[in-house]
């Protein structure tokens, strides 16, 4: 049968080639240097001027950044976030009105550990980011992946409110800056001399069991994702930071928003992929390059030097079938040479997707993924994707599971499922091996995969059921896992007696 | 040693399920795959007792099981509707004189009353026909418009109160990946959706009872219950689109089995911006089918056809369908323009 119902035809655009010696654009007069698009050429002035405008027209929209705030800028060291540097660079040493009116601070998270990479690596790579950072004059903080294992509860718990900044606001904002505005402000904190701080061996190996427990590619590079989201979120706090900034190109939220709905994170898309991401209430990410391709920030980054350091991540050298996220990249990236409107075609549908509610302060905290800390998307309807995925499951497991009959929460049914029986049908396969192992499954300390199932969004559940393990977890996201199972048991208790569905707040 | 099953626990394996990677025996993977599709129709509440329902058939492996599947649940589970089969004859040599041939066993097989709409007797060209004119690198835009309608038309003469069609899981995952490719913001919203309400007049309400299943296991199905079906595909091929979203989503399920019903998770909790401004749906000006522009999409590939400018329903013409609908003579240019077709 042939699968074609609508209409699909004049989609792609083939790439006209280049036109070669033509006249700037904008100035009509300088000879080309750049060839944005196929009739978009600029001269070497132009282009610049045209890149930095974007980079505060960008922050100027979206008006989230206010004056005087302290903004932590995540730079990996890639092309993108170099880039991303030497625009603040640039905005800070602009004149009054361009002037951009924030207090950087950069920060580095080191991986080096996660992905295998011997302590001398590591350390050369930290003292070539360190020479680029310095140079900044900003204070920046260099961050081993491994002290994400001494993280505190709260980084995945619900965070004090901020306080409301209508938008009025920010205008008023701007005013009392621009009074009180003396270039004292920018002037960067003494730096002391950082260097990699001490990384206990046994620590990088705890990191190394930890990605090691997931069994896929797939599932250690989301679990990597969360982890370096919750060290950047606890820096900032720690640091006094109330805006952090990704280097995401329009590329990269391309390739992030069709990853994110292969990894079944549908209802995250617009955090995932937006201007802002309000996940953790008192840290706002941004992405102000977002706007930018990639052919664009590599143009820029040769043409006025901005440095950018090659770091290896787990994906390096693996073949293109390794990993959702990997094979997506490689999809995007091969369909873009074809076609090359494919970046900005998807790139536009991510405009059209609902920002995140602003974090409802109401809302009960353990309404959010454990993991990702998204509003959590498994309380849907029984004709959904998700619960037909879990009568599949019973269906086709050990007949002792009984089909749920319009049950409306499976979900929850499994989570209270007493903690000594841990042979569900999922988890049959991880129970042989413990026993094999001479494990037993008793599950006093740590909470089981089903039961930590409950608390995560689809999505994080994918990533769990790709684990071997779960007590490998960190210890603050397991005491948190404890903590919500044991209030959410509380409540069924107590369920009875309680008048409405008002939570207390935690 | 053999595999024993993992449901029923003593029978020897004979496949591992595509879905959910178990070992199942023969007996328990038909009662689960069966049951799945029961709990689906069940659940999203997609027939009501006493209703008649078209299966639209095209001899392949999805109405073929669709058609199987319909007739052993409505008896089983006592659902109470009058079914029967609707069969589209584009008129498409070699292809679907074959295809309709399974058709026409079906409706003995099953016992269930078939009728066939032909695109001749529907608009007056046979795909063949229209080949001929507008090339093969355009003719799936007639292919599926088309079909559409006729589908619709078809209902209408058999009086149905509901079609159901094949469109598995994978159908549905490719297209939530081909609606983010082309950007295409108003039919992913709408894409997974497992049935579409009466949208105006002449449309008649759809649904899908194998949303979740996957298309693997419909083979294996088709393949156990050795149930008679047309496996070639259709010889004017899909389009380049769904050609890429296909070999995507075929790579992601080699990945990860689950990306299937991941990708439909997510395509059934995007949200939309408040304020995206989605297509106006009215009605067609000729021929009163559901449309956002004056003419259907029909409507103006037949006015081409018939008047040898093939590429008027193929490229955004927009602008000429109220020259068209009150029979002004085209420009030398706009002629010239609709003329071109690349082969
Ligand atoms: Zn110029
Ligand atoms: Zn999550
Ligand atoms: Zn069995
Ligand atoms: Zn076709
Ligand atoms: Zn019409």
């Amino acid at each position: 049968m042939c699968q074609v119902d609508e209409d699909y035809h004049d989609q792609f655009e083939h790439a006209d080639p280049p036109s070669v010696s033509k006249k700037c654009v904008k100035c009509k007069e300088a000879t080309a240097a750049v060839v944005i698009r196929a009739r978009d050429v600029y001269c070497r002035g132009c282009f610049k001027e045209y890149f930095i405008h974007k980079f505060r027209a960008m922050l100027g929209k979206n008006r989230i950044i206010f004056p005087g705030e302290k903004v932590l800028l995540a730079v990996s060291g890639g092309p993108s976030s170099c880039s991303m540097l030497s625009q603040v660079q640039e905005g800070l040493s602009q004149n009054a009105h361009k002037k951009l009116r924030f207090l950087p601070g950069i920060i580095y998270i080191d991986e080096g550990g996660a992905v295998g990479q011997s302590v001398k690596d590591r350390l050369r790579m930290v003292a070539e980011l360190q020479a680029v950072f310095k140079a900044t004059g900003f204070p920046f903080h260099i961050v081993p992946l491994e002290q994400v294992l001494d993280l505190p509860s709260s980084v995945v718990m619900k965070a004090p409110s901020p306080s409301e900044q209508p938008a009025s606001a920010y205008k008023a904002a701007v005013d009392n800056f621009i009074q009180n505005d003396s270039s004292s402000c920018l002037t960067p904190q003494e730096q002391e001399e950082t260097s990699l701080p001490d990384v206990q061996e046994s620590h990088t190996q705890l990191l190394q069991q930890l990605i090691g427990s997931a069994k896929t590619l797939t599932a250690k590079e989301d679990l990597l994702n969360t982890l370096r989201q919750h060290l950047l979120v606890h820096t900032a706090r720690t640091e006094g930071y109330s805006k952090l900034m990704l280097g995401d190109n329009c590329t990269r939220v391309a390739v992030k928003l069709l990853t994110s709905i292969s990894l079944g994170r549908g209802a995250q898309l617009a955090q995932d992929t937006g201007f802002s991401d309000f996940r953790y209430d008192d840290v706002i990410f941004v992405r102000p390059m977002r706007d930018y391709s990639a052919k664009e920030i590599a143009y820029y980054n040769h043409m006025f030097k901005v440095p950018s350091v090659f770091i290896p991540n787990l994906d390096t050298k693996k073949t293109d079938k390794a990993s959702i996220q990997h094979l997506t990249e490689t999809f995007v990236t091969k369909l873009q040479t074809d076609f090359p409107s494919t970046v900005s075609t998807i790139y536009r549908t991510s405009e059209k997707l609902q920002t995140a509610c602003k974090s409802s302060s109401t809302a009960d905290h353990s309404d959010r993924c454990l993991l990702c800390m998204c509003a959590l998307d498994t309380a849907v309807e029984d004709a959904s994707a998700f619960k037909a995925t879990l009568i599949s499951e019973q269906l086709s497991g050990a007949t002792t599971t009984e089909i749920p009959r319009q049950n409306p929460t499976p979900v929850n049914t499994e989570s209270t499922a007493p903690t000594g029986q841990c042979c569900s049908s999922e988890t049959g396969e991880d129970c042989g091996r413990a026993a094999s192992g001479g494990g037993s499954c008793s599950s006093a300390k740590a909470p089981e995969t089903t039961d930590l199932k409950s608390l995560l969004c689809y999505s994080c559940q994918l990533t769990i059921k790709d684990m071997s393990s779960v007590d490998q977890l960190p210890q603050y996201i397991l005491s948190e896992a404890h903590r919500r199972l044991m209030r959410s048991q509380m409540r069924e208790v107590i369920s009875g007696f309680l008048l409405d569905d008002g939570d207390e707040a935690d | 040693m053999p595999v024993l099953c993992s449901s029923c626990g003593n029978k020897r394996a004979v496949l591992k399920r595509p879905k959910t990677g178990h070992s199942l025996c023969k007996e328990c993977f038909f009662w689960a795959f069966e049951e799945e599709v029961h709990q689906t129709i069940v659940s999203a509440k997609l027939f009501n007792h006493g209703e008649r329902v078209g299966i639209a058939a095209s001899g392949g492996k999805d109405s073929t099981v669709l058609a199987h599947l319909m007739k052993l649940l409505n008896e089983r589970y006592n659902y109470g509707l009058e079914l029967m089969l609707l069969s589209v004859d584009e008129g498409i040599t070699g292809y679907r004189d074959d295809s309709l041939e399974t058709v026409k066993r079906n409706e003995q097989q099953y016992e269930l009353p078939l009728k066939i709409v032909s695109y001749e007797e529907l608009y007056g060209w046979t795909m063949d026909a229209i080949v001929k004119q507008v090339g093969l690198k355009n003719n799936c835009t007639f292919c599926g418009v088309f079909r559409r309608q006729a589908l619709d038309r078809g209902a209408i003469i058999l009086k149905v109160d509901k079609i159901c069609t094949g469109h598995n899981a994978d159908d549905v995952a490719e297209t939530v990946l081909m609606n983010v490719l082309r950007g295409d913001i108003a039919r992913l919203r709408r894409c997974t959706a497992i049935s579409t309400s009466s949208e105006g007049d002449g449309v008649v309400p759809r649904c899908k009872p194998l949303k979740y299943a996957y298309e693997k296991e419909i083979v294996l199905y088709a393949y156990f219950k050795k149930l008679d079906y047309f496996s070639t595909e259709c010889i004017y091929s899909p389009n380049a689109y769904r050609g890429y979203a296909r070999t995507f989503l075929k790579d992601l399920e080699s990945v990860r089995p689950s990306s299937i019903m991941d990708v439909i998770h997510s395509g059934e909790n995007l949200s939309v911006r408040e304020g995206v401004k989605m297509p106006q749906q009215g009605t067609c000006n000729r021929c009163g089918y559901i449309s956002s522009q004056a003419l259907c999409k029909s409507c103006v590939l037949l006015e081409g056809l018939n008047r040898g400018l093939p590429r008027l329903g193929i490229g955004k013409h927009h602008r000429l369908h109220d020259k068209i609908l009150s029979q002004q003579p085209l420009t030398e240019k706009e002629e010239r323009k609709l003329k071109a077709v690349d082969f």
